[in-house]
């Protein structure tokens, strides 16, 4: 049969079992709002408490005074105490996750400012085959997906899902073990990258050697979690746990599917090549992120979602439209012309979730967003949750042939990908590392300044960086498109675009400097003595020992 | 929702829905390609060359895949026609890539066929495309005395004047330098292809 046919029934036929699951979903009463389902993160009587350990007890006082000026009445205390229990329990997975996450920060960006330098000054560093662009561009790359955001992303999960499921992490050794094999992967695909021996596919360049160890680790990592889940305490199982725990199956079988030694070839490979691309950012990144936002916004102003149906809608039209997004970046290319179309439709279908999660954010932040001067997590959450909008909706936009004609092949994709991976994802997992680590360490972060001008150092470097590729990828397309101009033009006209991309990314290394050291001054016990994380701005008293 | 199954499952089928879509399908269809006649294989050292490409990211600024008329003036700039699936067929992995920071070789072996000049260019971009931004690849060549090179039976190569080394040395390729200009040359696909390439 025709494969145009196929795609028209195909999507006639999902359109049909949509409107069934939709009408079904009305009888049961799924759709109405329950108000009880988004307070479950809170603890009894916690509603309209902040709560931000980044800041000390003074500074949770006057964010307390902001937010809610009057009188709470208790919260329950053995509330409290079934998550300090699972903070307990996940506290040295945690630490070791982001601690990972720290180094390849470090590294990763390093990596990334000296390929954007040797884009304008391309003689520079030449004599080392493991320094030339096309292989500290990957390393850079793999670093900061694989290392930094992988790894806090995981920490994260690991930290925030027994609090949500009010029990501890059943089965830590085995993330610990996971945890390694995951590292020992990257570092080990990084280190051969690095000396040529590559898999030659963007975002898939890790030897599938090297992959196995990682898919070994990610299999390690969930199975804990499913038991987990399967174990929990909590009634209600709050949206943040179905994005981070659908995301955790997502990558798995992803990088499974994608790593298959022998499968993929030709053009079919270049799908593929595109599904998985897309996919790590669609189905694991942002999941992820957001569902880390669904958690920490609320908990840190201390009011609920406005609409926990909106989050639903959310959640599934996120799964069913992203996972197809891919083939957009096939445009003009040599693949089927119903699988570009496809791609096109569901990058402009992805309007609904973004659309979806931002009105009920800022309808959630209503009044609050002052709190953000207090608060440096809240700032955090805030930047990305606002990114998130501004780098799907461009995403949208570029899928669309017009504006694609344009700016593919150009610097105007990497400034948005850097958008959604920056400003978005790696923004929020900050915001989260801050939030988490003094629960995880005891320990209150030893020089609250240094988060203020991590967060300014990050914002200003990023925007710098976008813009700069924005406007330079923009005329670069143009350049191109128009035979009457000469290629080299669309060369030459980026060269400042590029030096201005390189000071933004500067100002992102200083940045993570500021923040690795930071968290290393926390971790070895630096600055003034601050023992015991500020909790609603009176410090508990801790229970000795994990477990029953 | 309160059902974890319900959760997982759900994320499945929204998974496989992609998959069936982006990998599976493709996948079926790739089955049905057959090479144009005028394609031949790789040879043994295009094969090397083509690894030295993937292993020094050359994809990473070069696309191998010219577009419609409709969609660009590739045809203009002697890119050659828009690609088909079959021209892909001994491709493993593909390298159709994602970036123009510089020009697209799918048919620079037609469109610059000189050995010289590839080694040349390799050595020093800048010698022959003054504000060309390709790093320059030293280290796929040995600089050598002129007489050492003369006696072991080097080729050097030929550089425009003020590029080379000191005046009694010369530039030599490594076995990989020689190996990627193959694969460069390779790179000719020219021949026609009939039926139109239609989108399927």
């Amino acid at each position: 049969m025709d494969s145009a046919v196929i795609s028209l029934l195909g999507a006639f036929l999902l359109s049909i079992i949509g409107l069934f699951v939709f009408i079904w979903s009305l009888r049961q009463g799924l759709l109405v709002e329950n108000p009880t389902a988004a307070s479950v993160i809170f603890a009894r009587g916690e509603v309209g408490r902040v709560d931000d350990p980044a800041l000390r007890e003074e500074g949770q006082r006057s964010l307390q005074q902001a937010a809610h000026p009057e009188p709470l009445p208790a919260t329950d205390a053995g509330d409290l105490q079934a998550r300090v229990r699972a903070d307990q329990s996940t506290a040295f997975p945690v630490f070791m996750f982001a601690a990972f996450a720290c180094f390849w920060l470090l590294l990763g960006s390093t990596a990334g400012l000296t390929a954007s330098i040797k884009l304008h000054t391309p003689d520079w560093l030449v004599q080392q085959p493991w320094l030339t662009f096309g292989r500290i561009r990957t390393v850079h790359l793999q670093a900061v997906l694989y290392g930094w955001i992988t790894n806090a992303a995981l920490g994260m999960i690991l930290w925030v899902l027994p609090r949500l499921l009010r029990t501890h992490l059943h089965g830590a050794v085995w993330t610990l073990l996971g945890g390694a094999l995951i590292n020992t992967g990257i570092a080990a695909g990084i280190g051969a990258i690095a000396a040529g021996w590559s898999d030659g596919m963007e975002y898939l360049e890790i030897p599938w050697q090297a992959g196995l160890f990682i898919v070994a680790g990610f299999v390690l990592i969930i199975l804990p979690v499913l038991f987990t889940l399967v174990n929990r305490k909590a009634e209600h199982l709050y949206v943040s746990a179905w994005y981070m725990v659908a995301g955790l199956l997502w990558i798995t079988l992803l990088y499974l599917v994608a790593k298959l030694p022998g499968v993929h070839t030709g053009v079919q490979q270049a799908t593929m090549n595109w599904w998985f691309g897309h996919n790590v950012l669609g189905l694991w990144f942002t999941p992820v992120s957001v569902g880390a936002i669904y958690y920490f916004l609320p908990k840190i102003i201390g009011r609920p979602v406005r609409s926990y149906n909106l989050s639903i809608l959310g959640f599934w039209t996120l799964a069913f439209f992203y996972g197809q997004v891919g083939g957009h970046h096939l445009i003009g290319g040599p693949v089927p012309g119903w699988l570009v179309t496809l791609s096109i439709v569901q990058s402009l279908m992805m309007v609904i979730p973004v659309v979806a999660f931002s009105i009920n954010m800022g309808l959630t932040l209503q009044g609050r967003m002052h709190l953000a001067r207090w608060s440096p997590t809240l700032r955090f959450m805030m930047f990305g949750g606002l990114m998130y909008f501004a780098s799907s909706l461009q995403g949208s936009m570029e899928a669309l042939r017009s504006v694609n004609a344009v700016t593919h092949f150009t610097h105007y994709t990497v400034g948005h990908a850097h958008l959604g991976a920056y400003g978005f994802v790696s923004m929020v997992l900050f915001g989260a590392i801050y939030f988490m680590m003094p629960r995880v360490l005891n320990w209150e972060w030893p020089f609250p300044r240094l988060i203020t001008l991590h967060f300014w150092l990050s914002a200003i470097g990023i925007g710098t960086y976008f813009t700069s590729l924005t406007i330079g990828g923009w005329l670069q397309g143009l350049a191109m498109l128009d035979p009457a101009r000469a290629f080299m033009e669309s060369v030459t006209l980026t060269i400042p675009y590029l030096q201005w991309r390189s000071i933004g990314g500067g100002l992102l290394l200083l940045a993570h400097l500021v923040f690795v050291g930071h968290f290393m001054a926390m971790a070895l016990r630096f600055g003034p003595m601050r023992t015991g994380a500020a909790l609603f701005g009176a410090r508990q008293p801790l229970e000795p020992a994990y477990g029953k | 929702m309160e059902n974890e199954i319900k959760l997982a499952a759900g994320a499945m089928v929204a998974l496989g829905v992609a998959t069936a879509a982006l990998v599976v399908l493709p996948y079926v269809q790739a089955r049905d390609i057959t090479p144009p006649a005028k394609l031949k294989p790789y040879t043994d050292a295009q094969m090397r060359g083509r690894a030295v490409y993937i292993a020094n990211g050359c994809v990473y600024c070069h696309s191998q895949q010219p577009r419609d008329r409709g969609l660009g003036p590739d045809l203009q700039r002697g890119w050659g026609r828009a690609s088909v699936p079959g021209d892909y067929y001994y491709d493993k992995p593909h390298l159709l890539g994602s970036m123009r920071t510089g020009p697209d070789l799918f048919n620079i072996g037609a469109r610059q066929p000189s050995k010289d000049w590839h080694l040349g260019h390799l050595y020093q971009p800048r010698a022959y495309v003054p504000d060309s931004i390709m790093p320059a690849y030293p280290y796929l060549f040995r600089i050598k005395d002129a007489e050492e090179a003369r006696r072991e039976g080097d080729q050097p190569i030929t550089l425009p004047p003020g590029y080379g080394p000191r005046i009694d040395q010369v530039v030599v390729p490594t076995p990989e330098a020689l190996d990627l200009v193959k694969y460069l040359q390779g790179l000719n696909h020219t021949y026609p292809v009939l039926p139109a390439p239609a989108a399927r």
